[in-house]
């Protein structure tokens, strides 16, 4: 074990292309070489033969691809076919069948959105107006406010759902993590406390806990008569909670930034809003952008807690659609399609954010 | 940073801004403001509780529960109080907690250590393991392992994968040990305490490594055999009576598909925190102790490992945090923790706000705890003058 370690370590430093025969004689040693190493290579492969291999067979060569509940019965597998009658329960929940292309194109729009904000080459000031352009139109097009006719937001649900909450969550956490990060850097003492009180506690707590306020506690506290959606509550909570860890992500960005950049500004005469917007935040952001599409992630895998105050998020559709008994408790069918909706998102962006770990480091205003 | 805050000198007396900084008076209308946001929320809750009957304040925490819970380490019955109730929840929660903590820690070192393996098919397989669990929600799979452990078979078909180790859909039973009376159980633990201080505080008393494991496993060897022949303690090991499994330690499948979740869950994230914390440590560490002839295992216990932890131990205070905070997704399972319970006694009293703020002082409360544990730990271990 040691003596590998040193050398994944040497080799980590080094960091220069293998050749083809040099990496054989790597793959050779790593799987041969020593006895341990031997003793590995056999205990994978008889892994593979119990574990991957029923699975696969299951998943693949013994499954139902189509037809009904009956022929899944018959035969051993997995059962697809239960995803192929359900598909349309678990991407849009309760959305009235036929306004499906409502919530697609919701989420052609975020999805575009997203992409887009994901290729450095649009990153300018533009952009924070093309996402509010874009979200008031991802909404209005949801909700129905264009066709005219309205679709309430508990019929809301899936995978539209769990876009629309963590993207919009994603957003509005954006500016109040930011001045959350300032005002804990402030001189403004009261405030600082105030700043730390609010993101301690945030980080302290579980969302769930967070989203139990937001649909026991929030409705008691409005006046009689007065009411706020309960998606809206549970967008607004989300939005807080990120808040508090995007205003820890802003303050590492922020303290990366050498002294000389606020004291240059200041001897420019800058003001402490100007040095702000011209000088330190559009550095100190760029910093963390890695940081934040891990937080986006994050936020995307969290948002499924939504289940426990009982919103139909895709997770929540995709479970709810394998408890039917006419297709015998599909569960395993149920959670793997969804692991792999959700894997293969959030295994993208994580590619991403190396990606752009990478190109941030090369080249950029902050190479160092 | 001092370069914050505006250029004008802010109105207000110089004692004012000695005490809060720059612009005071700003400063204490904002507080005001969010006093008096507060005060009108909390003015008109007490309003609507009002309306609907329900008396704000604590007192609720006397009445019974009228509520079963299925998992309880101290007695309870629906007469209890919600007080007990939520003691109940929250022992609860503390035990999924801290078995999670040790197993993930446990699980989350080798299979870091596994992933610096040079044989790629392990090194491989753990990154596979690592990506699957950190790109799916933890909720998935805790409803994976929830359906998992309630698909096992009936306890008279249970599987038995070691001998004495049931799973069925009743739960997961493991050998356990007995003790015949408190006095034995008191002489059990006090011998293991003495036997973990005497290898904790070794040096104080001057004794070698050899010499103190040494005198520990045989002191409890003794106190144990010497236990065990007159009776004061017995393993038991489960069996199959009948239709059902009896003896031993059992786990019902919610609490075991909580605890296997999050295990799983946190081991992956401390596998990354480990391999990471190994690769901080230079290269040329290992260089020079292998120039000093050091063997490969000393190299790693004595100067890879000790400066790795430096890196680690903030790592993983966060990773324990979370842990703690994620096993409020009991709920989502239907395992009794405190956030199941509070949820609960809040939806049969209405006393949506008292329960809410228990919640989150429990929670604040450990993960303060928690912080300051390690912090302390940290300070003693981190570089000295050199960090901040």
């Amino acid at each position: 074990m040691t003596m590998a370690l040193s050398e994944l370590i040497g080799r980590a430093a080094g960091r220069k292309p293998l050749t083809w025969a040099e990496r054989w004689s790597l793959w050779r040693r790593g799987l041969f070489g020593s006895p341990v190493n031997l003793a590995i290579t056999v205990a994978f492969l008889v892994f593979v033969w119990f574990v991957v291999a029923p699975f696969l067979r299951w998943a693949l060569v013994d499954a139902t691809w189509f037809g009904t509940a009956k022929d899944c019965a018959e035969r051993s597998g997995a059962c697809w076919a239960f995803i192929t009658e359900k598909g349309r329960f678990i991407l849009f929940g309760l959305y009235p069948n036929d306004r499906d292309w409502q919530a697609a194109l919701s989420v052609a729009l975020v999805g575009t959105l997203v992409v887009v904000t994901g290729m450095p080459r649009f990153w300018n000031r533009r952009l924070v107006l093309v996402w509010l352009a874009a979200l008031g139109a991802a909404l209005a097009v949801m909700s129905g406010a264009l066709t005219g006719q309205l679709v309430p937001t508990d019929k809301w649900g899936g995978f539209p759902l769990t876009v629309l909450l963590s993207v919009i969550g994603f957003a509005g956490a954006f500016p109040l993590g930011i001045g959350l990060a300032l005002a804990r850097r402030s001189e403004m003492r009261l405030l600082r406390w105030m700043a730390i009180a609010f993101i301690e506690v945030m980080r302290g707590v579980p969302l769930i806990a967070v989203l139990y306020v937001s649909t026991l506690i929030f409705p008691l506290m409005l006046p009689a008569g007065a009411a706020i959606d309960k998606l809206a509550r549970a967008q607004i909570a989300i939005i807080l909670f990120v808040a508090a860890y995007m205003a820890e992500i802003v303050r590492a960005g922020l303290q990366s930034l050498p002294a000389g950049q606020y004291e240059a500004a200041r001897s420019l005469g800058l003001s402490w809003g100007a040095m702000m917007r011209l000088v330190v935040l559009p550095q100190a952001l760029r910093a963390v952008i890695p940081a934040f599409v891990n937080l986006g992630i994050g936020l995307f895998l969290d948002t499924t807690l939504v289940i426990v105050i009982g919103l139909f998020d895709f997770l929540n559709t995709a479970r709810v659609a394998a408890t039917d008994v006419n297709w015998n408790g599909s569960y395993n069918e149920a959670y793997t399609v969804a692991a792999l909706v959700y894997f293969s998102l959030s295994y993208a962006a994580s590619r991403y954010s190396l990606w752009l770990e990478k190109r941030l480091r090369v080249g950029g205003p902050l190479d160092r | 940073m001092t370069a914050l805050g505006p250029d004008a000198p802010a109105p207000g007396s110089p004692l004012l801004k000695n005490l809060l900084g720059e612009r005071p008076l700003t400063q204490i209308l904002l507080f005001v403001g969010v006093l008096a946001a507060f005060g009108f929320l909390g003015q008109t809750m007490a309003t609507n509780m009002g309306r609907v009957g329900i008396t704000p304040g604590f007192a609720f925490l006397a009445r019974p529960t009228n509520f079963e819970i299925g998992e309880t380490l101290i007695a309870y019955s629906s007469q209890s109080s919600f007080a007990r109730a939520i003691l109940v929840g929250l022992l609860n929660t503390l035990l999924v907690s801290a078995v999670g903590c040790i197993l993930a820690t446990v699980l989350g070192v080798a299979l870091g250590l596994a992933r610096l393996s040079d044989n790629p098919l392990l090194s491989g397989s753990v990154r596979a393991y690592v990506e699957l669990i950190r790109n799916t929600p933890l909720l998935l799979q805790l409803f994976f392992w929830s359906a998992t452990f309630h698909a096992l078979p009936a306890a008279r078909k249970a599987f038995e994968p070691v001998a004495g180790v049931y799973l069925s859909n009743r739960g997961i039973y493991i050998p356990a040990l007995r003790f015949e009376s408190g006095l034995a159980a008191t002489v059990a633990l006090a011998s293991l305490a003495i036997a973990l201080l005497l290898l904790w505080r070794r040096k104080r008393i001057g004794l070698s490594a050899p010499t103190a494991s040494a005198v520990s496993v045989i002191g409890l060897v003794v106190v144990i055999s010497a236990l065990a022949a007159t009776g004061g303690m017995r393993a038991e090991i489960p069996s199959l009576k009948g239709f059902n499994i009896t003896g031993g330690l059992s786990l019902t499948p919610e609490f075991a598909a909580l605890l296997v979740g999050l295990v799983v869950n946190a081991a992956a994230l401390i596998a990354e925190i480990v391999r990471s914390g190994i690769q901080s440590v230079p290269r040329g560490q290992w260089e020079a102790a292998r120039a000093l002839g050091l063997p490969r295992g000393l190299i790693f216990a004595k100067i890879v490992l000790p400066q790795a932890l430096r890196v680690i131990t903030p790592l993983m205070t966060s990773t324990y945090l979370s842990l703690t905070k994620n096993s409020s997704l009991a709920v989502a399972i239907g395992y009794p923790d405190l956030v199941s319970i509070l949820n609960t006694a809040a939806n049969q009293t209405g006393q949506a706000l008292e329960t809410i703020l228990i919640m989150a002082s429990v929670y604040l409360t450990i993960s303060f705890a928690v912080s300051f544990a390690i912090n302390r730990y940290n300070k003693r271990y981190a570089l000295k003058g050199l960090g901040r």
